[in-house]
């Protein structure tokens, strides 16, 4: 196949691309430029935005022998990927930019360019299997579930996921370290990038902060009663205990955590552990990532509600559109806007974007 | 490189010697620096002594620009304009903009016009209004994108003292330049464009004239240049300038006529293409062509894979392509200018390379068209 690796310039991308050769494929590394100014979003050199980046990218294609590009989508990620993270948090939601930037970015812009210049699909570092089953083509988690990335890939329809190539699913990061070693590329000790890429500072709240201002509101009890004042709502996520200043003591001094972000009213609602508690959660835009569930039937399996969050055992059914979960046990504080992935055992069934809990 | 520059090179480098040293090898390796001197300076049009020998044609810029508008600061502080064409290379405009940001420069732009060649009434109107604040005039000799000669001896005239520096890299060894006729107070000529090696070019600066050094050390090249020189490289580049002088009338003529073929060959099979600074005078080998609806890094990805070499505009320091600063300047929307691709013919290319280009070009282009309309 002819196929297009997409290379940060970091260490599994590289061996991605590598093993991409090794099997056989045509391969051209690109690295997608995903701000037309690399100083706007971040000033170090970790994550995807940098310089440094591109070099680190640009000379694994080197060592690999492969032909490289950079493609510049700074818009396309700026309009799909940052607004969003900003337009969320201003509406009290709290998403999650890296499902976004695979759904509408590396495997939609990134690819649908590929397939028009005459590629077959997109290779990527990501850490999840493809297999073929007799449910088709279905995506699984990894081999290493502590690298495990089904998570943030489950927002790839079958379109999609029939043009990606996810060449270290069944590799532990360790090994995959070992091989750039091997294989001469300089990455191999490179740090893992963790947070945002275009939050420099990986300081959510400041970034969100300057960006939107900051209006202080009232932090309020469950009965409407005000216990403080906050520094802007959206900077605040559901579950947080800390920082939260309050100048009312609790009764029997018990600890209070945000419950719920209301961006009308500029308000914050706190109240005791148990009020966290989620049982039932509703998810909108289903996403299917192999065979789409029959409507009106309960399925049993696993839900997970944050990247390196654990898979909840559940029972779940769906309309076609929106996504149902009842989990056994509670969970304590979720947030709107997150992702909702769900899974039969290892094999990702779909996802879609939380819109209520109960 | 060229047959003769690399004997050249080849020879000199196991000759290892400091042209500065007294002794007798040192006086050896001298003398043949100061042959390699003389004749490039035969091939430029200038005197000997006017050469000073740097490590790249960005240095050689960098000095003219920097040294003629510190030294300008030191006499007259009220001059502190800088004036540039809309279009000049990065080698110049940066060190401009650099002055600007730091150093409290002014800078005014020359415009260009739509065939890529600048305005000279608008120039002229900006040194009558400005004259006694005008520390260097710079305008490209002629220009590396669209490869449009540019009228140099009339902004000379239009300066009427004021000190005019010209990058004449892209022009040097390949078309009519002479640095006396023209009359220019200084001008870079770079080794690796006439066939020379890579780390060796010059600052050719009229007699007489004074600017302030960037480097300062032994003060090799007339007290404005430091730095030992690279003997073997600047031996190699006498060698490459004289081969090119030599060979330079027939193989304008043999590229051009290349250049022809290129363009009939790309427009029998895609009509709509247009081809940028398309005058005379002008380098022999740039074609500089826009492909509407395409874009030009898609085109660029293709024709690699066919084994054609092109380049787009330019790219930021990350390598993120841009819209070429060129193409925007002679008034060509952002839209076509990233639709467009550079093609440099050489001696070397054949026209049976063009014939595969040109076998090729109309799926490169429909692909290109079908992804740019996805995008």
């Amino acid at each position: 196949m002819k196929v297009i690796a997409a290379m940060s310039g970091g260490v599994d991308s590289a061996v991605a691309a590598a093993r991409a050769v090794e099997a056989g494929h045509e391969v051209i590394g690109v690295h997608l430029a995903l701000s037309s100014n690399p100083q706007k979003y971040r000033s170090g050199a970790r994550g995807c935005c940098t310089i440094e980046d591109s070099h680190d990218a640009r000379r694994a294609a080197d060592v690999i022998g492969i032909p490289f590009y950079i493609w510049d989508m700074a818009e396309e990620f700026h309009d799909e990927v940052v607004e969003n993270f900003m337009s969320e948090y201003a509406a009290g939601r709290t998403p999650n930019p890296c499902l976004r930037c695979n759904e509408k970015i590396k495997f939609a812009a990134v690819l649908d360019r590929a397939r028009a210049l005459g590629f077959d699909a997109v290779v990527t570092g990501h850490y999840a299997q493809m297999r073929e089953t007799e449910l088709g083509r279905t995506m699984h988690r990894a081999e290493d579930p502590g690298k495990d990335q089904s998570y943030v890939l489950a927002v790839l329809n079958k379109e999609q996921l029939d043009g990606a190539i996810f060449p270290l699913g069944d590799t532990y990061k360790e090994e995959v370290r070992k091989e750039a070693k091997r294989r001469g590329l300089y990455v191999a000790n490179k740090p893992d990038s963790h947070d945002i890429c275009f939050v420099p500072s990986g300081n959510n709240a400041g970034w969100l902060h300057d960006r939107l201002g900051s209006e202080t509101g009232p932090i309020v009890d469950e009965n409407g009663e005000k216990l403080g004042e906050h520094q802007g709502a959206y900077t605040y996520t559901i579950g947080q205990r800390r920082g939260l200043n309050l100048t009312v003591p609790a009764e029997g001094g018990a600890p209070r955590y945000v419950l719920k972000i209301e961006p009308k009213s500029n308000t914050v609602v706190v109240g005791s552990h148990e009020a966290l508690a989620v049982s039932e959660i509703e998810g909108e835009r289903a996403i299917w990532c192999g065979p789409r569930p029959e409507s009106a039937t309960s399925y049993r399996g696993f839900a997970q509600v944050r990247a390196h969050g654990s898979p909840l055992p559940c029972t779940y059914s769906t309309d076609g559109q929106a996504i149902s979960v009842v989990l056994d046990e509670p969970l304590y504080g979720l947030a709107t806007g997150q992702g909702l992935v769900i899974y039969d055992g290892d094999r990702v069934v779909g996802s879609a974007t939380i819109n209520a809990t109960a | 490189m060229s047959k003769p520059a690399i004997d050249a090179l080849n020879l000199q480098i196991s000759r290892l010697g400091n042209a500065s040293s007294l002794h007798t090898q040192g006086r050896s390796v001298r003398k043949e620096v100061e042959e390699a001197r003389e004749s490039i300076a035969s091939v430029a049009g200038c005197g000997p002594s006017e050469i000073i020998f740097t490590g790249s044609g960005t240095e050689a810029n960098n000095l003219a620009i920097k040294g003629f508008y510190w030294k300008q600061q030191r006499s007259h502080p009220e001059r502190n304009i800088i004036i540039i064409s809309a279009f000049e290379h990065h080698a110049v405009m940066d060190p401009v903009e650099w002055l600007e940001a730091h150093e409290g420069a002014h800078v005014i732009q020359i415009p260009v016009t739509s065939q890529g060649v600048i305005d000279l009434e608008a120039l002229a109107e900006i040194v009558e209004v400005n004259r006694a604040k005008i520390a260097v005039i710079a305008v490209m000799h002629s220009n590396n994108e669209v490869g449009t000669v540019q009228p140099i001896a009339e902004v000379v005239r239009i300066a009427a003292g004021i000190p005019v520096h010209t990058d004449a890299v892209q022009s040097f060894g390949k078309i009519d330049f002479n640095f006396d006729s023209l009359g220019v107070t200084s001008a870079t000529i770079s080794a690796h464009k006439v066939g020379g090696p890579l780390g060796v070019a010059a600052l050719i600066l009229q007699r007489g004239i004074d600017i302030t050094p960037i480097l300062h050390g032994g003060g090799q090249e007339r007290d404005i240049r430091s730095g030992t020189l690279n003997a073997p490289a600047i031996v190699s580049f006498a060698a490459a300038a004289k081969d090119a002088e030599i060979n330079r009338g027939a193989r304008y003529s043999s590229i051009r006529e290349l250049r022809t073929y290129l363009i009939e060959a790309l427009q029998a099979k895609i009509s709509d293409i247009r081809v940028n600074g398309d005058v005379e005078p002008a380098l022999p080998g740039i074609a500089n062509i826009t492909f509407p609806g395409t874009e030009s890094d898609g085109l660029l990805l293709l024709l690699d894979a066919e084994g054609i070499a092109c380049s787009t505009g330019s790219a930021c320091s990350a390598g993120v392509p841009q819209a070429s600063h060129v193409l925007l300047a002679m008034g060509i929307s952002e839209r076509d200018a990233r639709s467009s691709l550079r093609f440099s013919l050489g001696v070397s290319n054949t026209r049976s390379e063009i014939d595969h280009l040109a076998s090729v070009i109309g799926s490169v282009v429909e692909r290109s068209r079908a992804a740019q309309a996805r995008h």
